[in-house]
């Protein structure tokens, strides 16, 4: 999915006044919910810390925890698989059903997975996956894709998701607009693949090497039903989301709630360990995913990103995101963590306007829970799509114009006198973008220095 | 080592250079351990889970099956699914025993489950279920629409990193664990929480003091 | 503390070229307090604009050429947060990553040296009321910069709220106006939106000017306020505190 371009597909996304609407309602309430959630935490700084350091000291010795994790897994039961790219894993998972004869599949919300894009692979496979979170549903009803991390169909409204139930799941019926109604009607159609269903897909928020748990933190219980019913289940997870330690989990279990929905605890974390008998699936398979992983590690500036929880505090406070969506991100991965994820595990070449789709306001930085520092990723990406992809020509000239102007006091001095005279090259070349919508300042009579020199100091 | 794993640890170590000598130091600054006494303790579980829309209650351990009888009564619930050293008993309500275990399909057609819980957290209001006899197995607390979920005061700790201590050894062990705070929900619709989609769309805490 | 001495003023290109009478304004108002002022005449650039493009190199280059310009001045002054937390913070990150530690060395012993106006007034100068008068309504708009950059605090808020005569409306509202530097040009329609939420948020006070300790903002929020015929104006908090009856 490659936009057009972020400064285009932004302009589109700016003039949809429904998608506007339901963006500022939504973030604006989410903002203010973190707010209180963080608000009541005294230790909530230790706790970023710690939770940075985790990941920090995590990615040093990401081989070893891995290995770990495996073997952890495996002495409970549990089958491991690597794949190195989307590919690979798709084929993991499309021959892990084949050979269990599945030909349905039930799936918990995984941005993992709408990555690598398994739903589409597994039906070409002639198998069909079924979308249990009630967003991702709404979005698979709708042709749609995810344009948040952590509520995917934020675009939708009430309303819409009505129309949109009454053409598909609830047809012939007349549904009204209350939120729990339309619950009530997900709460019905998916109950039926849960109880039949014996297939299950699942991603993880995180796994711990010295345990071999694998958790999967949710509101609606589609993920507790997606892991414990199905006879064999098979988890897609990043390789960035190993933790070393089981106690390292009493910091991001407190992180990750209070930054993504505001709460003091979601309503349901499941933590399993391979494979328990009597007690959910006799067949667990977790596949660790590269996909691009290891190119963001190798970037020693960029790795930081690979730190992200998926809690999408930043996306509720960019004043970007909220204004535009997801999908003008052209990513599953939008938002300020989407800019500087997407570039990396990508190939900057393909995606090299989102690091400027960004003002650099830091307010992405401060909501973070693990610290990523996104605004210096987001200059460093400008750095890297310069020196590897290319600048609009345009742009390098009149940047070049300008270093040379700036390298000299007599050269400085010199362009300063152009301000008169059609505002000079560098400015002209700026003008119309910032002229739609902006006045330019007149120019001033006499410039900082010309005055100085009047005064008769310096 | 199949050649997928192989290639994906290579591509780890040229990218990341050698791990070092010793693991970086992770600074645990924040509150690792509580400072409320018991009563404060147990306030404050009861006023979070509630804050999540679970319904509490608080009984002394001899008035337990007195209140559970009662409450099933009044939300006309005749058969659970008792895990097999759930705390309490509920009268005139038919308990089944999971043994042998229930299909899930079964499962549905019961009005609720009863349960302890293997330790609870005051600040966020949770109980942790943990696959033991007390517990049971996940799908009972799962599938029917209402948990009748028993808390021993005693098992209820201040904060989450001593919840998660408690359960060290039954993590190491490879318990399948689940932490429960409320009712399950979804913020999907215009971001309002909704509660009750698939999990139980009624909980019932029971703390009883022993 | 320290007495009032000698200080460099670092006047940004900004201000020099569009906006001098934010040098006038803080040279009169350091001059006021009892400070005598220098201008290095080879100051030109900061060179944060290029580092923020990630034109890296130039940048460096540029702020590298700042810290030999300052490199005898025992105190900066400069009325900008940008520039300010772009030689502080960013240019020295930055020469760490390309590897140029000895640059990050000189940027960092110039960083100890040079101060936003703001700074420089409340905590070097320790003085809050600076004699100024200012007969209106303000609103007072925190720069990205100022607030969540340099984390400058209510340092210019108690330095408007000694100015006399002035009506201080209060501004909740922390969200970025949408200049961003090349953000402005490069994505003119998002930066057009939020600009337009921030206006909204300006006008609702009634205020008849709106202040910052940026003048890149303010150039921007200027703008756009005036291509709405707003009827409100934009001033550099340093144009406020240098006004005397």
């Amino acid at each position: 999915m490659k936009a057009a371009g972020f400064e285009t597909a932004a302009r589109e996304a700016l003039g949809d006044s429904q998608l506007r609407r339901n963006m500022a309602r939504a973030t604006t309430t989410i903002r203010a919910r973190r707010a209180a959630a963080v608000g009541e935490v005294p230790d909530w700084e230790e706790l970023r810390e710690a939770g940075a350091a985790i990941k920090a000291a995590t990615m040093v010795s990401l081989p070893e925890h891995l290995e770990r994790l495996e073997r952890a897994v495996e002495e409970r039961g549990g089958q491991v698989h690597w794949a190195r790219d989307a590919a690979e894993a798709n084929a993991i998972v499309t021959d892990l059903a084949r050979s269990h004869g599945a030909e349905e599949v039930v799936k918990v919300k995984s941005i993992t997975t709408d990555e690598i894009e398994l739903n589409d692979a597994l039906a070409a496979a002639g198998i069909s996956a079924y979308e249990t979170d009630f967003a991702e549903l709404v979005n698979q009803l709708a042709g749609d894709w995810s344009s948040h991390i952590l509520v995917p169909a934020i675009h939708r409204n009430r309303s819409e998701i009505r129309l949109l139930f009454e053409r598909t799941i609830a047809r012939g019926q007349e549904l009204s607009d209350d939120p729990p109604a339309l619950a009530a009607v997900a709460r019905d159609y998916l109950r039926e693949l849960f109880l039949r269903v014996p297939f299950g897909v699942s991603g993880a928020n995180f796994a711990i090497a010295e345990t071999g748990s694998v958790g999967v933190v949710e509101s609606e219980g589609n993920g507790r039903m997606c892991t414990t019913l199905p006879e064999v289940l098979v988890t897609v997870m990043g390789i960035e989301k190993v933790l070393p330690e089981w106690r390292d989990l009493e910091v991001f279990l407190q992180l990750l709630p209070r930054s993504a929905t505001g709460e003091r605890m979601n309503p349901y974390t499941s933590i399993w360990s391979g494979v328990t008998p009597e007690d959910g699936p006799r067949e667990f398979h977790l596949v660790l995913l590269d996909n691009g992983r290891t190119d963001v590690l190798a970037d020693a500036v960029g790795r930081q990103a690979l730190h992200c929880i998926r809690c999408s505090a930043c996306l509720n406070v960019c004043p970007v995101y909220s204004r535009v969506g997801g999908h003008a991100y052209g990513s599953v991965y939008p938002g300020p963590i989407g800019a500087v994820l997407t570039p990396q595990l990508r190939g900057p070449a393909e995606a090299p306007t989102l690091p400027w789709a960004s003002s650099l306001c830091g307010a992405c930085l401060d909501a973070c829970p693990v610290k990523i520092d996104i605004p210096s990723l987001l200059v460093h990406l400008r750095g890297r799509v310069r020196r590897e992809v290319g600048a609009p020509h345009a742009e390098s000239a009149a940047l070049g114009i300008a270093f040379r102007a700036f390298s000299g006091r007599a050269r400085y001095e010199r362009a300063q006198r152009l301000r008169r005279l059609g505002r000079g090259a560098l400015a002209n070349a700026l003008a119309a973008p910032w002229t739609r919508s902006r006045d330019l300042p007149e120019p001033p009579d006499q410039t900082f220095r010309e005055w100085w020199d009047e005064r008769g100091q310096g | 080592m199949s050649a997928a794993k192989a290639e994906i640890l290579r591509r780890i170590g040229a990218a990341a250079g050698p791990a070092p000598a010793s693991a970086p130091a992770v600074p645990r600054h924040y509150r690792r351990s509580g400072e409320l006494g018991k009563e404060a303790r147990v306030d404050l579980f009861c006023e979070r889970a509630a804050d999540y829309d679970a319904r509490v209650h608080r009984v002394a351990a001899a008035e337990l099956d007195d209140a559970l009888t009662a409450r099933c009564e009044e939300l006309g619930a005749r058969r659970l699914v008792a895990a097999a050293a759930a705390p309490g008993r509920p009268r005139g309500v038919e308990v089944e025993p999971d043994d042998p275990p229930i299909a899930a399909a079964a499962l549905d057609g019961l009005d609720g489950v009863l349960t302890g819980c293997a330790v609870a957290i005051a600040t966020t209001g949770t109980v942790v279920l943990d696959g033991s006899p007390s517990c049971g197995r996940r799908a009972l607390t799962l599938v029917p629409d209402l948990h009748l979920c028993v808390v021993d005061a005693a098992a209820i700790v201040e904060t989450v990193p001593e919840a998660l201590a408690a359960l060290a050894p039954a993590a190491a062990a490879g318990a399948p664990l689940t932490f429960v705070s409320g009712p399950s929900a979804t913020s999907d619709i215009e971001l309002s929480r909704v509660d009750g989609v698939h999990g139980p769309r009624r909980l019932e805490i029971f703390v009883a003091w022993y | 503390m320290t007495a009032p001495g000698r200080v460099a003023l670092l006047v940004t290109c900004f201000n020099d070229t569009l906006f001098p009478g934010v040098g006038k304004a803080t040279v009169a108002v350091l001059e006021r307090l009892g400070c005598a002022v220098d201008f290095p005449r080879e100051q030109t650039c900061c060179g944060q604009m290029h580092g923020n493009s990630g034109a890296r190199d130039e940048g460096l280059a540029l702020a590298a050429r700042t810290a030999r310009v300052f490199a005898s001045e025992p105190a900066v002054v400069c009325p900008s947060a940008s520039c300010v937390g772009w030689l502080r913070d960013a240019a020295p990150r930055l020469a760490r990553e390309a590897g140029e530690e000895g640059l990050a060395a000189d940027l960092d012993e110039l960083g100890g040296r040079v101060f936003e106006l703001t700074e420089f007034l409340c905590d070097r100068l320790g003085v809050e009321d600076v004699g100024a008068f200012f007969p209106h309504r303000v609103a007072y708009h925190a720069t990205c910069h100022s607030l969540r950059g340099l984390r400058l605090g209510d340092r210019p808020l108690r330095l408007l709220r000694a100015v006399q005569g002035l009506d201080l409306a209060e501004v909740e509202d922390e969200d970025c106006c949408g200049f961003g530097g090349t953000f402005a040009v490069k994505n003119a329609d998002v930066s057009t939106a939020m600009l337009g939420d921030k206006m909204a948020v300006l006008r609702a006070t009634g205020a008849e000017v709106c202040t910052a300790v940026d003048t890149s903002c303010l150039m921007h929020i200027g703008g756009g306020l005036g291509r709405a015929r707003a009827g409100m104006r934009t001033v550099h908090l340093a144009e406020i505190l240098a006004a005397e009856r």
